[in-house]
């Protein structure tokens, strides 16, 4: 090997080993007792290996309910990214095929409202929430994020990218809008409903200050609000943080190996397009 | 039937701009469409801003039967200097300034040596691709949590191979640097996987041309990996001051703002004054403040890199 391409390997390799040493260590701690995880010398094998704070988790009447928080996070997610999916894909449809007075004015305010730093709705949402009564509900987290823009912004320009030839000649066989849309532009259109999908449960999964601040009661809150808090409490037991951060942690690592490409795309196309 | 459609589609699709329409549809169709979306983006977008900014002009507590009018006093508070709030509210913009000015170039040159990086390797691009991307899809949470475990000062991993006992999350400058550091892992593959997009977008022919010519790799980087990934570098550049000025996550979880409030953000503090203190009227003022600035820092921004463009 050329002295080049040895040191190019051991460049990658360090920082392979930056980026995923953080990870084993989360993982070999939530298999230690709280007195092996502060026991100095470290060491990367857990003496003795215990899953302790594996069943404290896992407990449901646990302070640190975390199969709750997960149930909860999966119900959120999911229910928020089937709203976006379902309004955002009929919004842009309309924006993209169909004609209507103001078609021009609703384009430019939803896009709009994209240069507009996402902070400025924090306190308003606050109060709208409370006053719909959704305070330390799921509500909160399901429903509002759902009024924003980017995934009508994303769909329409794909949308708009599809032939048309298509939906003309459904028309012509009598189709009536609903089924275009059902039948030809939805289908045609799974691989950017498959990236706002991924995209959208993943933002839902992460999202954190937010819950943190709406959700409430330990059996309410979502994954990286109790996270949050179990940061917080007073005496952090290291082996149950890292247990909590791993559960946390493997859906959505599951969910990028497979949907790898969704994800990436997601990013260029924000990225590159945007 | 289809003598009749074509003819209309000719006359409608100077108007209709890109992508065409399908016409041929109730009036009322294309509002139908548009109604659920309508409802959430009116509800939780549009109404919000506004009602913000109405908010903000009063004294405004929402556990409070009173809400009084102040009409500008929330805004005048926070230029007043000695007044209950100017002072912590601008250490927190500061905050703010300090941790975006320090952690952008670190966003923008780590990610763009980790894609030239990943560009050159022939085998396991997409494994290496996906490592670095791993951190990003944990959210801040994870990470932050993470974070504080391997840099406690006393049963830290950092702390342990150095053999020294920094005060990473309490002291600074350490402080800063645990969050730019915590940064750059959490988000190196967000900006790597776009600059890898545009490093793909660059014409091979012209490596080749710069090869005849004789020139060494840094020659080609200057002037022809730099000059074709220009509108990229725009792009980061704009999305990373954007993220890094929202910045709340990292330190709420690493630092709480330590020490004494010094790396407390300005969205930690409007999140603390309007949602912890209940004092909503005084924290929207702050974000309109905030969000104001950020504007104004975008068009430097745009008109900085357009002129480099010229």
């Amino acid at each position: 090997m050329r002295p080049g391409r040895v040191l190019f390997w051991l460049t990658l390799g360090v920082l392979t080993v930056i980026f995923v040493a953080p990870l084993l260590w989360m993982v070999v701690t939530s298999f230690k007792t709280n007195n092996d995880a502060t026991a100095i010398p470290l060491s990367w094998l857990p003496h003795p290996f215990s899953g302790a704070a594996y069943s404290t988790v896992l407990t449901t009447d646990s302070a640190t309910p975390v199969l709750r928080w997960f149930v909860n996070s999966v119900l959120a997610a999911v229910a928020n990214a089937v709203l976006i999916i379902a309004v955002d894909a009929m919004a842009a449809y309309a924006l993209a095929r169909l004609r209507f007075r103001g078609r021009r004015l609703a384009s430019a305010t939803i896009i709009g409202t994209l240069f507009v730093p996402p902070f400025v709705f924090l306190i308003p949402n606050f109060l709208i929430v409370s006053r719909l009564g959704w305070l330390d509900s799921l509500w909160a987290i399901i429903i509002p994020s759902a009024g924003g823009a980017f995934g009508v912004f994303f769909l329409r320009q794909f949308f708009a990218a599809l032939p048309v030839e298509l939906e003309e000649a459904a028309l012509l066989e009598g189709a009536n809008q609903w089924q275009i849309f059902t039948r030809i532009v939805l289908p045609l259109a799974r691989p950017a409903l498959a990236t706002l999908t991924v995209l959208s449960f993943l933002t839902n999964w992460n999202d954190f200050l937010w819950p943190l601040y709406v959700l409430y009661s330990a059996e309410h809150l979502t994954l990286p609000a109790g996270l949050g808090n179990l940061q917080n409490a007073a005496t952090t037991n290291y082996p149950i943080a890292m247990a909590g951060a791993v559960v946390a942690s493997v859906p959505v690592l599951i969910l990028f190996v497979a949907a790898q490409r969704h994800v990436i795309q997601s990013v260029t196309h924000t990225g590159v397009k945007g | 039937m289809a003598v009749e459609a074509r003819p209309a589609r000719a006359v409608d699709a100077p108007a209709a701009g890109s992508g065409g329409t399908v016409r041929r549809h109730a009036t009322f169709t294309p509002y139908l469409f548009l109604l659920p979306f309508g409802v959430l983006f009116v509800g939780f977008v549009v109404v919000p801003a506004g009602y913000g900014l109405w908010v903000s002009l009063h004294d405004y507590n929402y556990l409070l039967p009173g809400k009084p009018w102040t009409g500008l006093g929330n805004y005048l508070d926070l230029f007043t200097p000695d007044s209950r709030d100017s002072g912590d509210f601008w250490k927190s913009m500061l905050a703010t300034g300090i941790f975006t000015v320090f952690s952008v170039p670190f966003l923008i040159v780590c990610p763009l040596g980790v894609a030239l990086l990943l560009n050159r390797a022939v085998k396991g691009r997409g494994f290496f691709r996906a490592v670095f991307f791993a951190p990003y899809v944990l959210g801040v949470a994870v990470v932050g949590l993470l974070f504080r475990f391997v840099l406690d000062p006393n049963i830290g991993l950092v702390n342990n191979y150095l053999g020294h006992a920094v005060p990473w999350t309490t002291d600074l400058p350490w402080a800063w640097i645990s969050l730019i550091g915590m940064t750059v892992w959490w988000t190196l593959g967000f900006n790597a996987v776009i600059y890898m997009a545009g490093l793909q977008d660059i014409s091979p022919e012209l490596y080749e041309a710069a090869r005849v010519d004789g020139a060494s790799r840094w020659d080609e980087f200057r002037n022809v990996t730099l000059p074709g990934l220009r509108p990229v570098l725009a792009f980061v550049t704009t999305i990373t001051i954007l993220a890094s000025a929202n910045m709340f996550g990292q330190s709420f979880l690493l630092t709480k703002g330590a020490p004494a409030n010094e790396t407390r953000t300005a969205i930690m503090y409007i999140a603390e004054t309007g949602l912890v203190n209940n004092r909503q009227g005084m924290a929207a003022a702050m974000s309109y403040v905030l969000a104001l600035i950020l504007m104004a820092v975008s068009v430097l921004n745009l008109r900085l890199t357009q002129r480099r463009e010229v």
